[in-house]
């Protein structure tokens, strides 16, 4: 049993860090900040559900278990609304999204 | 396997400090701080210092970078090229890298019991925890009541830093309320039309409060105390003065509350010290405090970690209010 929870929890943990490394990729890749916040922030929160999933899977049924569900339900409200906060920092300083990605032109306004 | 982690932590640390020498944008490198300092924290956790490691989280990669924030809102976002001789700054470097290197063949290995710094007070201070405080959290214990004076030291420390801030910037306010700034935005006002991080502000504010608490008076039995707790409490009232405006903050804990946890802080402590003297013991000598020396050990630790907090938490709010009120240099 504790071998198939095993499984379980490498394969979630796997798949949250593939996610944060995608995340990251954007981040790195994307033409505009919009982009980039898009790839990082929804990657970042799926990432970190599966990652702490993962890890409490690991420490089973106990009080660190309660504590990591505790981050987990802490960074599930908090990661959206900084994002959204960033966003609106960023639209309120006249950040502009790029219309086309694959122009090399700046200014489009 | 942790030590290859710790190296990683490491490598991650001289690569942030190399990016933060190298920005010259200003608000990058604050941000970058903040990342060392929370990298750090996880370093200082991976060597079993819990202690150390909330605090440098709590206020390195917490509380400074808010500082840094509001400290850049007065300022430009860039940094000036300096035409100093880099030449010189450079050897200078060098050679100071040189000598700590060369420094470091003397240290004992990483880890080593037998080392001097494990060898000195440590033991004593393992020995006697349990017989003569009775608390689980060494920490505390030698932080609170063995090596009080130190703790005492610290306090007037962040109590000096704190008024060098206000004589700096002066309490009084320079910008009116209500005046538009140059951004068209009223601070003052907080993030009052923006409904998505005020309900989640609201939601999240007494629970960093109560975290606060829970680590300031939990600290003789896990990792915390009033440093901690000091920093946790302030973090939560700037989430509330950014959400709801520095007014309305000022409102509900005015300045002078702030200046008296400030200063009743400190004086907590002190009074601590020398009612020991008068019950006829030494100075923040606590066993005296009470008839059974083991419960006046930890109702004295209790109260000077109160001390502690209350002093952080003022010391803190007072300079987040201090710049706010500044207007755009």
């Amino acid at each position: 049993m504790s071998g198939f929870l095993d499984i379980i929890s490498w394969i979630l943990l796997s798949l949250g860090g593939m996610f944060v490394f995608i995340g990251g990729l954007g981040a790195l890749r994307l033409p505009d900040l919009y982009n980039r916040m898009h790839a990082a922030s929804v990657t970042d929160t799926m990432g970190s559900v599966l990652i702490i999933t993962g890890v409490m899977l690991q420490a089973g049924a106990s009080l660190a278990s309660v504590k990591l569900f505790l981050i987990l339900l802490f960074l599930l409200i908090t990661s959206p609304t900084a994002s959204n906060a960033l966003a609106s920092a960023a639209l309120l300083s006249d950040e502009r999204a790029k219309a086309n990605p694959q122009s090399t032109s700046e200014s489009i306004d | 396997m942790i030590e290859l982690f710790g190296i990683f932590l490491l490598s991650l640390m001289v690569i942030t400090a190399i990016a933060i020498v190298q920005t010259r944008h200003l608000f990058a490198a604050v941000i970058l701080t903040g990342v060392f300092s929370l990298l750090i924290a996880t370093n200082f956790f991976l060597l079993d210092a819990a202690d150390v490691a909330l605090t440098e989280a709590a206020i390195g990669a917490g509380i400074s970078t808010v500082l840094f924030l509001s400290a850049l809102a007065l300022t430009d976002e860039h940094e000036r090229s300096s035409s100093a001789n880099k030449y010189v700054a450079l050897a200078v470097v060098a050679v100071t890298s040189l000598i700590l290197i060369y420094a470091t063949f003397d240290k004992p290995r990483f880890g080593d019991p037998s080392a001097p710094v494990h060898q000195h007070v440590a033991p004593w201070f393992i020995e006697n925890t349990s017989s003569q405080i009775g608390i689980p959290n060494m920490v505390t214990a030698v932080l609170g009541s063995f090596r009080g004076y130190d703790t005492l030291g610290e306090v007037f420390v962040v109590y000096t830093a704190g008024i060098g801030v206000l004589f700096l910037f002066g309490s009084r306010r320079t910008r009116q309320n209500g005046e538009p700034t140059k951004s068209g935005l009223d601070p003052s006002e907080g993030l009052r039309h923006y409904l998505i991080p005020r309900i989640v502000g609201r939601l999240l504010i007494p629970f960093i409060i109560l975290f606060g608490l829970y680590v300031q008076f939990h600290g003789e039995y896990g990792p915390g105390g009033g440093f901690q707790a000091g920093a946790i409490i302030a973090a939560g009232i700037i989430l509330y003065a950014l959400l709801e405006g520095e007014k309305q903050a000022l409102r509900v804990l005015p300045d002078r509350i702030l200046t008296g946890l400030m200063a009743g802080g400190a004086l907590l402590f002190g009074v601590v010290g020398i009612f020991g003297i008068l019950a006829g013991g030494n100075f923040l000598d606590y066993s005296v405090l009470f008839d059974n020396p083991m419960t006046g050990q930890q109702i004295g630790i209790l109260l000077i970690e109160a001390g502690v907090g209350m002093t952080v938490t003022g010391v803190l709010l007072k300079i987040f209010h201090a710049f706010a009120a500044r207007e755009h240099i």
